[in-house]
């Protein structure tokens, strides 16, 4: 396969499981007006839940990917209820740092339980291997991806579109208080939203323990990815969120393979610019000071 | 009356501290003086933070490459100590004042993202570029000279060291304290509470802004040129945002409303760092939890609530 194709192979499978990570991300932010420091916390608690189901327990790797996101998106629940509760209603700084311990805690609750080695999750058989398309070889699992990507993103496009569910959602993100007044139970709105960008990143998670080497540190690491995504992209704004993931796709599949010296650089160089030019993001609205 | 009584603690502990090396074992030297250092490093962010109401995550930045300022002037030039703090203060004050121009533009989330950004862009250019900060080792082997100004004193000596970042702590302390208490620095809480209405009143809240995250970056320097001689390392953990996140959590533990906060959140964060993983790894863990009942709790930090309700009792 040519050095383009395959680096935009790549960069399209590394951006759509940025996506379904960041998209979260957004969509909480978009509703609840926090930044949720804790996401890649929370995705990486979906990768280690399907190590456990997949590797201990025996599950095939399907069920693992519809129980450990429903698992964290349980536990999303029970923080919303017993500690996001108290800081809705301050300074978004607050929201930041109360998330930032939430980080600090899963961490090393990962830490203790897993142990800080590597663990590697096998894909299942079907996804195993790789395919022969127009007589180059790609990976069957980066397809999986891309095709999750894709199924996902139609997925939310429908449930924000077509749906009551969905209706809700982006009149709760509009307005609360008018949303409040036309009966709309807005408490449940936050905690199911909240569930909701949990789930996303655990379903990222667990995609993603098969094709990366799972850590203590994978959330830090996707954490940053997201924002810089979403800054990308513009907050709160769910094409941005794609826009912003396929481009740091891109960035990470050819910087890696062309730019070898300045490939950690260039994500953020990418971020500052937009910020730059465009302060709230290529789909973004209002920003400046 | 009150005031008397604080000024009077805080000499005692001035005192206190002095003492130090005659009167604890070696290890709390080295103890103290971490305390000191990043103490500096705390209060100089809770200037943009606590005074003008910006929340960066990027302070490492300037402390990181304060650091590196001093172990190459140590390793290349071999300039005394003090003209090397001079340097570390300068190059840091320079990046303050590059990144702070795109910064202060934007808002909080914006403004706490980009600080982010251009934060870890620094650590990437310092893992980077080999040739010149030796990668993920650091820059390391460089011997600590003489300290200048005439003075003969054995740096390497831990308990002079101590000595010497005491003094220039406080030295820099009083300076950032006349910097919050001047009209210069009431504008900046006007910023925090309402920016507009300080724009309204003519002033250019942009410039501002800067001014803070240039002072502030300057002092993280400081701190940062005296941390390398103290790890003897300069390495890129000290510009990841992982340090960035440690001056936040102290202004948070100590209290972001009264200057002397961030040094008490430094003394507790680092005792409890301390005795805590003396008996068990997850530190972390506990300073999660710390952390969240603090920002949900008690949110003016432990100095900001003991200080609070003892000016409340004795009226």
């Amino acid at each position: 396969m040519s050095g383009i194709g395959s680096a935009l192979l790549n960069s399209l499978d590394i951006g759509l499981l940025l996506f379904i990570i960041a998209v979260g991300l957004n969509i909480v932010f978009g509703v609840l007006n926090i930044i949720n420091f804790a996401h890649g916390a929370l995705y990486m608690l979906g990768a280690y839940l399907a190590f456990t189901l997949i590797n201990i327990v025996g599950m095939p790797f399907w069920a693992a990917l519809l129980l450990a996101p429903l698992g964290v998106a349980i536990l999303a629940v029970l923080i919303d209820r017993f500690l996001l509760r108290y800081i809705y209603s301050r300074d978004i700084a607050d929201s930041l740092l109360l998330t930032f311990a939430l980080l600090l805690i899963i961490n090393e609750s990962v830490r203790m339980i897993w142990g800080s080695g590597i663990q590697v999750v096998q894909p299942p058989q079907l996804l195993a291997g790789s395919m022969d398309i127009m007589g180059s070889s790609i990976p069957t699992y980066s397809l999986f991806v891309i095709v999750m990507g894709l199924a996902l993103l139609a997925g939310l496009w429908f449930l924000f579109n077509r749906t009551r569910i969905g209706r809700i959602m982006r009149a709760a993100a509009l307005d609360r208080d008018m949303a409040e007044v036309l009966c709309i139970n807005t408490r449940l709105v936050v905690t199911g939203v909240f569930a909701f960008g949990a789930w996303l990143a655990a379903v990222g998670g667990v995609i993603a323990a098969p094709m990366r080497a799972l850590d203590p540190g994978m959330g830090d690491k996707i954490i940053i990815e997201s924002f810089i995504v979403v800054v990308i992209g513009g907050l709160g704004s769910f094409p941005g969120a794609l826009l912003g993931a396929i481009i740091l796709g891109l960035i990470h599949g050819f910087g890696g393979r062309y730019f070898p010296e300045v490939n950690m650089l260039l994500p953020f160089l990418g971020m500052a610019l937009v910020l730059l030019f465009k302060p709230n993001g290529i789909m973004g609205k209002g920003a400046a000071a | 009356m009150k005031i008397k009584i604080l000024w009077a603690l805080l000499t005692l502990v001035i005192a206190g501290l002095i003492a130090v090396p005659w009167i604890a074992s070696y290890f709390y030297i080295f103890i103290f003086t971490e305390i000191l250092i990043l103490g500096l490093f705390a209060a100089s962010f809770n200037l943009i933070f606590g005074y003008t109401g910006m929340l960066s995550f990027g302070h490492a930045a300037f402390f990181g490459i304060g650091s590196y300022a001093m172990a190459l002037v140590l390793i290349y030039l071999e300039w005394p100590f003090v003209v090397g703090l001079l340097v570390s203060m300068g190059v840091s004050a320079l990046l303050a004042l590059i990144i702070g121009f795109f910064c202060v533009r934007l808002n909080e989330v914006y403004f706490a993202m980009l600080t982010l950004a251009f934060g870890m862009m620094v650590f990437a250019i310092a893992y980077q570029w080999r040739s010149v900060t030796n990668g993920s080792d650091g820059l390391a082997g460089f011997s600590l000279g003489s300290f200048g100004l005439g003075l003969d004193l054995t740096l390497a000596n831990p308990a002079v060291y101590y000595h010497v970042v005491l003094a220039i702590v406080v030295i820099a302390s009083a300076v950032l304290y006349l910097v919050c208490r001047s009209s210069f620095g009431m504008i900046l809480r006007a910023i925090r509470q309402n920016p507009e209405r300080v724009s309204f009143a003519g002033l250019n809240v942009r410039t501002y802004r800067l001014v803070a995250f240039v002072i502030a970056g300057s002092f993280a320097g400081l701190a940062g040129g005296l941390i390398a001689p103290f790890l003897r390392v300069a390495s890129p953990e000290l510009l990841h945002w992982s340090m960035s996140a440690e001056p936040i959590l102290m202004a948070i533990l100590g209290g972001t409303g009264y200057f002397l906060g961030p040094f008490v959140g430094s003394a507790v964060f680092v005792l409890l760092e301390t005795w805590i993983t003396s008996f068990t790894e997850s530190w972390m863990l506990v300073l999660g939890i710390i952390l969240a009942l603090m920002v949900i709790f008690f949110r003016k930090g432990l100095l900001g609530t003991v200080l609070d309700w003892w000016m409340e009792i004795k009226k």
